[in-house]
């Protein structure tokens, strides 16, 4: 009924939230006159109307994942609808309806380009299967069993016949009992033939066992150490596609514990648990199927306890398995404080807060130590239990074949041959209780790989790319607007870039600088509107092809553990090594490299620490230059270095910029002079755009932060007290220093 | 500057004004909680449009109580932080997981995209972020019932 063709129905807002904040479920309905409040089931009862009038506006606000939409006229507020962000989307189409209603001059362009937007639609989601993480989760790594399934199928033969081998002996003592033992107790003289008969039997079956079990084990761990290794190439493979929200999101060592130890854990649970597993499974089969053929009534008494321990498994396998879930965060919660500290110790250092970390790490590991004892104490009064009855159980049959003996239903041949089995079975129900707390250890485990195996990648490649062959690198900004989570950070952003010219992006830190760079290297997608690239979505080329055409520096540039050539020639592999030199000698990079031990083959650290900011930076910007891209995005890329380095890198810059598509932040607004436009960000939107004389004459928002920058450069003094930086942002203190330093010498060169 | 005499008033768009002292006309502000975790009922900031601070409260007590009504009218408008009473259900313990609940504003569900969604809170509390950005709290763990305790353990 909700959805009846109503032909003057324009939009429909679902509404999750009363005005005063309760979770009622409403739906807001927009005809061409009217607004009107009704139950989601039933519209033909409206519960509330508003009329619409010329001049009425709606208003979309929303703050910490509470959205509101406001009806105002030119006096005063008429109503307020709330929602959660869910319905966001809605909310934003039920005021561009409302807007094409109430049409004004000023508008329409915006709403012509609205419409335009590319319906495409990707949101980054684990897929929607809905299995719980039992152990059932374990049947998932098939898919990488798969590959292997010969051998597989060969080492459960092996286990098959390896086990069959093992039964033989304890079936040998029945006749050496029955007619061999016995009869010489009664007088009869032991014939050495059939004695040697029967222990050939046995070195025979003992060798058979021995050698099957050698070629199951090792193809059955060769298989699973492939299986392993295969898993987390895969899980490492596909993490690198997810996008950068992703690694926002998660924690090095959670991610890390992930990979290494998981994998490592189902790996050990497939060549050794489940063989044994299996093994035992086997065995017990078997047996059971000798003891029935031996005499059922005996086997049947054997047998009582075996119902009590499965029943016990299953009891225990609930609690062990939260437990064990418990145990894996836990644990990833010990690694994520190395990987917090580590990279951090200079700040620990700095701030003597090596005691804080060290009772930081306590506590986790003090929490860790809580956890594995909850579970210990459920697991360690079962083993024993396990134990326990499997002697009760020897019991029984000792007392019950003791009684049969003497009524003379079976021999002691037959009782000892029992005994002799279903001590071994026994044993065997003991390591298969085992069985359990891995089984769930490794469901875990696997549940926490597929999580990253489920995620889909929020960038994803289109199904037919459009090809990049000869375009120009025009860039164009359209009605784009970014959330993360609930925080909007832009807004609206219209923008076009001609190809080869350099656009600088200045505005407060935190104004959404960073952000747009990084929706136009699509590290994420826009939340709405889009971004082109001579006219074509940038959505419709292939991810990897795209990111090719950009060449990008940032602040801190990251260095590789490896040669600096290696680094130079990350972007391309294949590069020779005079394109390495000519991208070092047009960095600036090449006469200090060569003054490195080792010249171009010098290994550089785990983040470059043999060379300065500087250096780092140069080898950076010739990594970018190698890959000759047709855009090229420098994030901060001059701030973090002195005065005088700061030069050189800009001439390399220079190079760098040459015929290409250029965006660049830069809190010094002096190397943002010869940039062909400005574009002042404020709070996510654009606020004013122009060369650097236009927006100076303009003394608009520019126009203060430079004077910002040059009054910081008059006050600043040797003892560097920092007051008064453009950015709160701690971590850029040095360059924000040295931005006033080059800001006041331009000044003064004018 | 602490402001213990802070003059407010509601203009016809249901904006909070500020009449300050040294101005003539009011300025539309916005109230916003510092430690809206920690300290909810102290340092709130009163912020313009152009997201600059105008005026600070140290106390929400040091106000009278009309003003302190308007001001607490004004931010129960702006933020929701719904309390968990009972976790009924939960569609899956792995995630993404839809949560089913009872919260003290009425009955609604809401998606866990990641256990890291759960932040546990030095009071031994926890928020729940949900996957559209909505945070529900959860005092503490026993001021759940023994299902919900179990559900939410298997997240933690």
């Amino acid at each position: 009924m909700s959805h009846s063709p109503n032909p003057s129905v324009l939009a429909r807002l679902p509404l999750d939230l009363s005005p005063d904040l309760l979770f009622v479920s409403r739906v807001l309905v927009l005809t061409p006159h009217e607004i009107f409040l009704a139950p989601p089931d039933n519209e033909a009862t409206p519960e509330a109307r508003w009329a619409l009038h010329a001049g009425d506006q709606l208003i979309l606000s929303d703050h910490a994942g509470l959205g509101k939409l406001r009806l105002v006229d030119t006096a005063h507020s008429k109503a307020q609808w709330r929602f959660t962000l869910s319905h966001m989307k809605s909310a934003q189409e039920f005021v561009a309806q409302f807007q094409q209603l109430h049409i004004t001059p000023s508008q329409a362009g915006a709403i012509a380009l609205t419409a335009s937007q590319p319906t495409a639609e990707w949101r980054e989601d684990a897929s929607a299967d809905t299995t719980p993480p039992s152990t059932w989760t374990l049947f998932r790594l098939w898919r990488f069993a798969k590959p292997y399934k010969g051998q597989l199928l060969l080492g459960f033969l092996l286990t098959l016949a390896a086990t069959a081998a093992t039964l033989v002996p304890p079936y040998l003592t029945m006749p050496l009992m029955d007619d061999v033992l016995i009869p010489f107790q009664n007088g009869v003289a032991i014939e050495p033939s059939t004695v040697m008969k029967y222990l050939a039997g046995l070195l025979g079956a003992a060798l058979v066992a021995w050698s099957l079990g050698w070629a199951r084990t090792y193809i059955l761990s060769r298989v699973s150490e492939r299986i392993g290794a295969d898993i987390r190439t895969t899980t490492y493979n596909h993490l690198m596609h997810l996008s950068l929200d992703y690694f926002g999101s998660k924690r090095t060592g959670d991610l890390m514990a992930r990979i290494g130890s998981e994998t490592d854990r189902i790996n050990l649970f497939l060549s050794l648990h489940l063989l044994d597993f299996a093994t035992d499974v086997l065995m017990i089969m078997m047996t059971v199927t000798i003891l029935f053929s031996i005499n059922p009534w005996l086997a049947l008494v054997t047998l009582i306890p075996l119902p009590i321990i499965a029943w016990m498994i299953h009891v225990v396998r609930d609690r062990l398995r939260t437990g064990f879930e418990r145990v894996d965060r836990v644990w990833s919660q010990v690694t994520n404080i190395l990987s917090d500290t580590i990279p951090g110790i200079r700040v620990v250092k700095a701030f003597s807060q090596e005691a804080r970390e060290a009772e930081r790490f306590h506590q986790a590991n003090q929490l860790n130590l809580k956890v594995n004892d909850r579970v210990n104490r459920t697991w360690s009064v079962f083993a024993p239990t396990v134990t326990a009855l499997t002697e009760f159980g020897l019991l029984i049959v000792w007392a019950f074949g003791i009684w049969q003996v003497s009524q003379g239903a079976i021999t002691v041949g037959v009782l000892t041959a029992f005994l002799a089995y279903i001590g071994r079975f026994y044993s065997r129900m003991d390591s298969m209780s085992r069985i359990v707390s891995v089984t769930q250890k490794t469901a875990a485990g696997t549940k926490r790989i597929f999580d990253i195996l489920d995620h889909t990648a929020s960038v994803p490649d289109p199904r037919n790319p459009e090809s990049l062959e000869n375009r120009a690198a025009a860039v164009g900004l359209h009605q784009v607007s970014f959330r993360h989570g609930n925080r909007g950070i832009l807004h609206e952003i219209n923008l076009e870039i001609k190809p080869g010219s350099m656009v600088g992006l200045v505005g407060h830190s935190g104004s959404g600088k960073t952000t747009l760079v990084n929706l136009i290297a699509r590290f994420y997608d826009v939340s709405s509107g889009s971004i082109t690239l001579d006219g074509t979505d940038i959505r419709q080329f292939n991810v990897a092809d795209y990111r090719r055409q950009i060449g990008l520096v940032l602040q801190e540039p990251f260095l590789f553990f490896g040669t600096v050539a290696e680094n130079i020639s990350y972007g391309k592999a294949d590069a020779t090594r005079d394109e390495i030199i000519q991208a070092a000698r047009t960095a600036h990079a090449h006469e200090f490299i060569l003054k490195l031990p080792h010249g171009y083959d010098s290994l550089v650290g785990e983040r470059g620490q043999a060379l300065s900011g500087g250096e780092r930076q140069r080898i950076s910007i010739a990594r970018a230059l190698l890959i000759d891209p047709k855009i090229l995005i420098l994030d901060e890329a001059t701030a973090s270095v002195d005065t005088e380095t700061e030069r050189e890198i800009q001439q390399a810059l220079d190079n760098l910029m040459q015929g290409r598509t250029t965006i660049a932040i830069a809190h010094r607004l002096s190397t943002l002079r010869q940039a062909d436009m400005l574009v002042v960000l404020d709070q996510g939107r654009i606020v004013e755009t122009g060369r650097h004389n236009d927006l100076l004459a303009r003394q608009g928002h520019y126009y203060r932060l430079y004077q910002a920058q040059i009054k910081l450069n008059e006050e600043s003094n040797p003892d560097k007290t920092g007051l008064g930086y453009i950015s709160g942002d701690t971590g850029k203190q040095d360059e924000n220093i040295a931005s006033s330093t080059v800001a006041g010498h331009h000044h003064a060169a004018n | 500057m602490p402001l213990t005499n802070l003059n407010f008033s509601l203009d016809a768009f249901d904006r909070l004004l500020w009449h300050a002292p040294e101005s003539q006309t009011p300025i539309p502000v916005v109230p916003v909680r510092a430690f809206p975790i920690a300290a909810p009922e102290e340092s709130i900031a009163l912020v313009d449009e152009h997201g600059h601070e105008r005026a600070w409260i140290d106390r929400m007590d040091d106000l009278g109580c009309d003003m302190a009504q308007l001001l607490r009218q004004a931010l129960t408008s702006r933020e929701l932080t719904p309390t968990i009473l009972c976790i009924k259900d939960v569609s899956r313990f792995a995630t993404p997981s839809v949560w089913h609940i009872e919260t003290d504003h009425g009955a609604t569900e809401l998606t866990l995209n990641s256990e890291d969604d759960i932040r546990h809170l030095p009071s031994g509390g926890f928020l729940v972020a949900d996957k559209f950005g909505l945070q529900f709290k959860i005092p503490n763990r026993s001021y759940l019932d023994r299902h919900s305790q179990r559900l939410l353990a298997r997240f933690l």
